[in-house]
């Protein structure tokens, strides 16, 4: 087991490396580098001036040295002013000493640059939009995954019934449901001021504001209520949760059509039994990793829902450091996807080990 | 003027039935549920002495009765407004679902044409007949058509152009007249005007082109790339499964959206990086069909240079003009901004069907034809293709309609970021991300792209379901 | 449970009973007016080919018949009560308790996710409502009585820690749990091996008759019912034919389909040549396509028309037999004591010279642990151990052994799908150990081809059957154009006695041993000189068996084949083989022609081997040698002598030799090779194990 995990950890790091490297090649083309130059120095710059801009920055070097630079195992560059004598450098503040800087700031020295964007060290910025994405996940998993599993369960202990007809076409029709549908749609019926349930529950006077759900969750980051929560939350859970509950049925009607099912009905023992000690357990183990994997894709859905709802989290930084070119930003944010996504990985396959004991006494 | 109503002339009398139908619906919806948690069992079935079959009622029955009376009821409703859509001559008469209806015309009647051929023949179409078997199935496949006849007919569905302006349409409810029409024009904008006064309508009809262009190409090709890896990786193990299998997780582990971001972007397309992949990818159709038939044709030469040199001349022509943008005969090429679209698509979609078919080669080599195959010293490669392809086609077949399901998801999420389109396309991600602005105020241009990108990736979705349904049942 | 011991009647009356199933497009009758008692005690066996309805019958016993399965007419009557009126909640009650059944496949039946322990203490707490200690006490206790070792380990242990054998006896000990009155066993023992099953048998037979229970006993296979059952009842297409004691059955048969169905299979004494087995002719007809009145009639030697497809035909008492009936209109007029017709005797082949020399052949496989970073612990899997024969023209050369005794890797090896480890292999003069497949040449792959075991996979199921022999004549270069391979595809179908319309169709229109056929074709397509036959018949039903193996035979006789003939069922090998090598964990054990191998000096595993194979015979005695234990895993052979874990004579060996060497190849007889350390005289000492009992 120990040597299984640091095997996966192995290949981890391998990954996170190449994934790290791809993105850096990818926001270090010469176009993007350039753009940087025109927005941070003059956007009338010629050409030559370009280039001696990128030199005198750290940008000259090869590729390779300065992904180096960036994960901290290059020394960072480091370069006289030839007028004045001054040295600058990667790991040299504005203003402080060169000599005391240290040779190494990279990612590994946790220093992960700043962002052109927000004025302020990638670090800061990262550490708050995670937590309020954090938050926003959180709330989406504690909805998501019990309904899914219920509705699997139920949907699969009696394949071909009408319950499981009608629960399998619901998840169907949400997983056909991207977020910037279902999230348009949520807002048109419950929080548009001339559309669908709000303008009527006002006219009667049921509901004090103009509308029954804000269509934007920009209060939610100081505050979270259920009216300004509720639609984010429903519309990122639904996506996800459609695909899991077919997962979820698939495994269980699987597990019900086994013979062990058979033996256990034929021993006696009661439906309501046979599903709960017999099948669940075994049933889970497809779904566990099946959720483990949705977490990463979800990802996708957040950047879409914090988009459409104003919600500044960790997705609306992604879009932010992307259209703006911000790219110390945007590599830390990849990073963090990186990681979500292997530690997921990884919680899936142990947790699929220690799930089967096929697999775990062996 | 008024706008038009949605229900025209035959509202008053159709409306209070539409409504009862849905109430009933709602209605046996929920005690259907509430009598199944109580424990009530859906009728027995009898046997009477004569070896027929009756059946016993139970409460949850009727219920179930209800809702599908009630839903018959609503189509049946539906169908009078197209038809009345159809027969009756005003605008006002008809409604804007009549008014739609009408507009529909070419798609019906190439529907009908479909269904009468299809269901009339289906003992003799296979896995494809076996559809009309499944209800579930020919409502997807309905779904699908829908939208595949209306990008055909797109030019005769919709009532203006994609981008033609008005400005007084600016933000104009469904069914407003225009103020001011040409000869020969369309009188109104039947689903309203957009923030810049163009019709909804319209452009969500050309919405179904735009997508319906890329969606099943990318998807096809993503197939040709995941076949053309995951065989030999499934097949032969070892360390090309590994490295492959570490390629494919790579990519799957990278956050789409992200990846998205990286890609689609003008410096992009200026560094050329599109360009290798698609000569990467674009590579793969080509070599899987020339595999494909040397392995079969090895031993008569002649066929086999036959097959080559088609499959050679009319993929080196087609993959010259796709990815170089230099086709010698200057018919075939693809905009730098929809190949980017295109390849991204196809990058990230490839992995997952690598996964898959490896997943079916690791299963189906232990078979033992596979073995008779090999025991009369087939090439791996004949085996591969024609020995256990064919055998995965069910599982492959299936995958494929929720791929370009998936597909459709994609390429709406990167039109409502508003990436690798063109800023007037028509296209729905796009025309949802338009519209999102407004959607408190102006719900109305926001909702069409978006229930229609929904009905469609429902339409393969339940395609694909009756599919797998229908290829189990043998 | 007092009020059910006073009970005295029949344990289980089924009367009349219809059983059919119903699709979107027909009712399908599965079983039709079929009657049955089972009384205290007594073990009824239910005989008959897959798909006649023997195991509905089972379903509709336990009343679980799945949503699409109906019981349309009849009565079952556990004890004296319907169990078609009962509730849910009574019928839950006897379940388990009063009645309790076995499956085919044991690891599928036990829950992979909980304890042995659990999953057996579950029936007495559900039943009986003991404490879960008491229960475990129970199950402890039972879990001895099926012989298990260290019953505390094995209640702790999840069902994958247990071999086959060890997990078939759970499945039984569970249903022992509450001691029931009626235990159905469902083809208890077709996955397992030969030797286990001896096992298991003996341990049901015992139990039976420990608790006293009544049995149910379902299986294709006749002699295995003749060891376990009192009575028998033969079906055929839904239908009983017929039923009665065993002795009667057996050898006063009234029925001409049970009468085929001995003729079909092997006994001990039977010669290929000289009494070749009797197909049935035809097939068996599908539920919706059966015919009107006798069921069986079509393939009747003495159908009579206008008065067996005259109507429905109900059994009759067969006179002065006990409880003896048979569903023949015609019994009384068939003389039943008259010899088959033989079709003209065969000629023996003769045995040319040698074409295939094995010698001193190892193939030891590197089993890794992980592959991802090339795992640093590799195992050795030494499949294969220094194996020597020789193979001549026109001879059968029969491989006989259990699971995991290496027969298949050598058939891959001799294919060249593997290379040797070690030693070599010669076709005719020419060394192969050690090329691929992929580097022979044309004439020397199609030399060399093979017939597989599973037919229903043995057919590229998306291609259609003429295709795939065209396919095949192609690789081996015979034919010119696509026109003459087609022609010679149809003389193919024709070798193999199949209609040539066969040609256009999908392997999935087949049945079971038409597909065979079309495999033997396939292997024959380019003249092969050497065939290995990998367990050809042993998926087929036993009336198609016959069929399939007496083509085998008589392509062999015409075109002078080497036949390697891979298999473990000893009654088979008896009838058609010349020499027989036996294998034991990738050792050969013995070597030598059928009547010296299946006469003494038995090697020890070959003694037990014939022992256990199940002889559809009551005139036959046969010694009962069961052996301890399983076949221990080939990652992880036993030291010394492979079978010394399990050998009954090793105590008659000096010393601890055999655990400590590899016997020797021994001499026994010109062409009788045994690898055993036992001493001359202990050898000669042997009883022959089958003993025919004097007419």
């Amino acid at each position: 087991m120990g040597l299984f995990i640091l095997k996966r950890i192995g290949v981890m790091l391998l990954t996170a490396l190449c994934l790290t490297f791809v993105v850096f090649f990818l926001t270090n083309l010469y176009p993007n580098l350039e753009k940087l130059a025109k927005t941070q120095g003059n956007a009338r710059m010629t050409d030559a001036e370009v280039s001696s801009w990128l030199d005198n920055n750290g940008y000259g070097a090869p590729m390779l040295v300065r992904y180096g630079e960036w994960l901290g195992v290059v020394p960072g560059w480091t370069r006289t002013d030839e007028e004045t004598g001054e040295i600058r450098g990667r790991c040299i503040d504005f203003g402080d000493d060169p000599a005391e800087a240290p040779r190494f700031c990279g990612m590994l020295q946790g220093d992960l640059g700043y962002s052109t964007v927000s004025d302020d060290e990638v670090s800061n910025v990262v550490g708050g939009r995670l937590l309020l994405t954090g938050k926003l996940m959180g709330w989406v998993l504690i909805v998501m995954i019990p309904a899914a599993l219920v509705v699997g369960v139920l949907a699969g202990m009696r394949e071909g019934s009408r319950l499981d007809r009608t629960l399998s076409t619901a998840s169907i029709a949400t997983t056909a449901t991207p977020e910037y549908v279902s999230g348009v749609i949520f807002i048109v019926l419950l929080a548009s001021s001339t559309a669908g349930l709000s303008p009527w529950l006002t006219e009667n006077g049921w509901i004090e504001g103009r509308t029954l759900f804000l269509g934007s969750a920009r209060s939610a980051m100081e505050d979270i209520t259920f009216w300004n929560f509720t639609l984010p939350v429903m519309t990122l859970a639904l996506y996800g949760m459609g695909y899991i509950a077919r997962m979820t049925r698939a495994s269980m009607a699987e597990v019900m059509t086994a013979q062990y099912i058979r033996t256990a009905r034929l021993k006696g023992v009661k439906f309501r039994t046979i599903v709960l000690k017999h099948a669940l357990r075994n049933a889970l183990i497809a779904p566990f990793t099946v959720i483990m994997l949705q977490i990463p894709w979800l990802l996708t859905g957040v950047v879409i829902v914090e988009t459409l709802f104003n919600y500044n989290g960790f997705g609306w930084t992604l879009v932010q450091a992307a259209s703006n070119n911000d790219i110390e930003l945007l590599m830390s944010v990849s990073i963090v996807a990186v990681i979500v996504v292997l530690a997921t990985q990884l919680i899936s396959d142990i947790g699929y080990v220690y799930l089967n004991p096929r697999i775990r006494i062996s | 003027m008024d706008p038009i109503t949605w229900t025209g002339s035959l509202g008053p009398l159709l409306n209070p039935l539409m409504l009862a139908a849905i109430a009933v619906f709602v209605l046996g919806f929920f005690a259907q549920l509430l009598l199944n948690f109580a424990g009530v069992q859906p009728g027995e079935v009898q046997i009477n002495p004569d070896h027929t079959l009756s059946v016993a009622r139970s409460p949850n029955d009727y219920a179930l009765m209800a809702m599908k009376y009630s839903v018959l009821l609503f189509l049946a409703c539906v169908a009078v407004f197209i038809v009345g859509g159809i027969v009756q001559p005003s605008l006002e008469q008809k409604g804007i679902i009549g008014a739609m209806g009408q507009r529909f015309l070419p798609v019906w009647i190439a529907m009908i044409l479909i269904f009468a051929v299809s269901v009339t023949f289906k003992r003799r179409l296979g896995l494809y007949g076996k559809l009309f078997d499944s209800p579930i199935g020919m409502v997807g496949f309905f779904l699908v058509m829908f939208w595949m006849l209306t990008a055909i007919f797109a030019g005769l569905v919709a009532t203006h152009g994609a981008i033609d302006v008005v400005s007084q349409m600016r933000n104009e409810v469904p069914g407003s007249f225009m103020p001011d029409p040409d000869e020969g024009e369309y009188l109104a904008y039947l689903l309203g005007g957009d923030n810049l006064g163009r019709d909804v309508f319209s452009r969500m009809v050309f919405g179904a082109r735009e997508v319906l262009k890329i969606a099943p190409a990318a998807t096809l090709f993503a197939f040709m790339v995941g076949i053309t890896l995951g065989l030999p990786a499934g097949y032969f193990g070892g360390k090309l499964d590994t490295v492959l299998t570490f390629i494919a997780n790579l990519v799957l582990a990278f956050p789409v959206i992200l990846l998205f971001y990286l890609l689609v972007t003008p410096e992009i397309v200026a560094s050329g990086i599109p360009t290798y992949m698609a000569a990467v990818l674009f590579l793969f159709p080509i070599i899987f069909f020339v595999i494909l038939f040397n392995s079969r044709f090895f031993t008569q030469p002649f066929t086999r240079n036959i097959y080559i040199f088609l499959t050679v001349l009319i993929g080196g022509w087609l993959y010259l003009g796709l990815a170089w943008n230099s086709d010698p005969l200057g018919i075939i090429s693809m905009p730098g901004n929809i190949l980017i679209v295109f390849v991204s698509v196809v990058f990230v979609n490839s992995p997952t069907v690598f996964r898959i078919v490896r997943g079916i080669v690791l299963d189906i080599k232990t078979r033992d034809y596979v073995a008779a195959g090999q025991t009369r010293g087939e090439g791996p490669w004949y085996i591969m293709l024609w020995e256990i392809l064919p055998n995965a086609r069910g599982p492959l077949i299936v995958d494929f309609c929720l791929r370009i399901g998936y597909t459709t998801i994609l390429l709406g999420t990167l039109g409502f970021f508003g990436l690798g389109v063109s800023p007037e396309s028509p296209d729905w991600g796009s025309t949802i991300n338009e519209g999102r602005r407004l959607l408190t105020i102006y719900p109305h241009p926001a909702l069409p792209p978006a229930i229609a990108l929904m009905t469609m990736v429902l339409g393969l979705n339940l395609l694909a379901d009756g599919l797998r349904e229908e290829s189990l049942r043998d | 449970m007092a009020e059910d011991t006073a009970y005295d009647g029949p344990i289980l009356e089924i009367d009349k009973l219809s059983i059919s199933f119903f699709t979107r497009l027909r009712e399908i009758p599965a079983v039709m007016d079929f009657s049955a008692n089972v009384m205290p005690g007594e073990a009824l066996g239910l005989v008959g080919e897959s798909g006649c309805g023997k195991s509905t019958v089972a379903l509709g016993v336990m009343q679980d018949l799945g949503v699409n399965g109906k019981i349309v007419g009849g009565t079952i009557k556990f004890k004296g009560r319907d169990l078609s009126e009962m509730s849910p909640e009574e019928l839950r009650d006897i379940r388990g308790s009063q009645i309790a059944m076995i499956y085919q496949e044991p690891m599928a039946s036990l829950n992979p996710a909980m304890k042995i322990g659990k999953q057996l203490a579950e029936v007495p707490v559900i039943h009986e409502g003991i404490s879960e200690e008491e229960a475990m006490k129970r199950a402890r206790q039972v879990v001895e009585d099926v012989k298990l070792p260290d019953p505390d380990r094995i209640l702790k242990a999840y069902p994958h820690q247990l071999s086959g054998g060890q997990q078939q006896r759970i499945v039984i000990a569970m249903a022992l749990m509450s001691k029931p009155s009626l235990l159905i066993l469902d083809e208890p023992t077709t996955a397992l091996d030969v030797t286990v099953e001896a096992a298991i048998v003996e341990l049901v037979k015992d139990l039976g008759k420990k608790y006293g229970t009544s049995m149910l006993f379902i299986s294709h296979n006749l002699g295995l019912v003749l060891e376990t059952c009192d009575r028998i009842c033969v079906m055929y297409s839904g239908e009983a034919v017929e039923r009665g004691s065993i002795e009667d059955v057996f050898d006063e048969m009234q029925h001409p389909y049970t009468q085929a169905l001995f003729r079909s299979i092997p006994l001990p004494g039977a010669d290929k040549n000289a009494s070749p087995l009797i197909a049935i002719p035809g097939n068996f007809p599908l539920p919706h396509e059966r015919p009107n009145g006798c069921n069986f009639g079509p393939r009747c030697d003495y159908f009579e028309a206008g008065r067996c497809d005259a109507g429905p035909i109900s059994m009759a008492q067969v006179e002065g037999n006990d409880r003896h009936a048979t569903r023949c209109l015609r019994f009384q007029e068939i003389d039943w004591s008259a010899p088959p017709i033989l079709a003209d005797k065969k000629e023996k082949g003769v045995i040319g010279d040698t074409v295939l020399k094995v010698d001193n052949l190892k193939k030891y496989y590197e089993v890794a642990a992980n592959s991802m970073f090339g795992g640093a612990d590799k195992k050795v899997v030494k499949a294969n151990e220094t194996i020597s024969f020789e193979a001549r023209e026109s001879e059968t050369l029969a491989i006989v052994g259990e699971s995991g005794c290496g027969k298949s890797t050598l058939a891959k090896v001799l294919m060249g799908l593997e290379t040797a480890t070690e030693g070599q292999v010669m076709l005719d003069n020419l060394s192969i150990e050690s090329t691929e497949i992929q580097d022979r040449d044309t004439k020397t792959v199609s030399s060399i081809q093979m017939v597989f075991q599973n037919p229903f996979d043995t057919l590229n199921p998306s291609m259609t059957v003429g295709r795939q022999i065209i396919r095949a004549l192609e690789i081996f270069k015979i034919g010119n154009t696509e026109a003459e391979r087609r022609v010679r595809m149809l003389e193919l179908l024709d070798l193999v006695k199949l209609p040539r319309e066969f040609a256009d169709r999908m392997p999935r229109q087949l049945s079971g041993g038409q597909k065979q056929r079309v495999g033997i074709a396939r292997a024959f397509a380019g003249g092969a000189r050497i065939v290995v036959a990998d367990e050809p018949v042993s998926a087929l039903d036993v009336s198609v068996q016959a069929a399939v193996t007496d083509l085998l035979m008589e392509i062999q006789r015409n075109e002078k084949t080497t036949l390697l003939f891979i298999s473990h069922d000893l009654s088979i090998v008896r009838y058609l083989s010349d020499r027989v090598m036996v294998m034991y964990l990738g050792h050969v054990v013995e070597l030598g022609s059928t009547d010296q191998v299946f006469s003494p000096p038995y090697h020890p595993y070959t003694e037990a081997l014939l022992s256990a194979v199940p002889i559809a015979d009551t005139s036959v005695e046969k010694k009962h040698i069961v052996l301890e234990g399983d076949i221990p895993s080939a990652m992880n052979p036993p030291s010394g002598c492979p079978f010394q874990t399990r050998c009954r004579w090793k105590s008659e060996v000096p010393g601890n030799l055999c655990e400590t060497e590899v016997p020797p190849q021994r001499t026994m007889a010109a062409g009788h090779e045994i690898k055993c350390h036992l001493a001359d005289d202990i050898l000669a000492q042997m009883d022959p194990v089958i003993k025919i009992a004097a007419e």
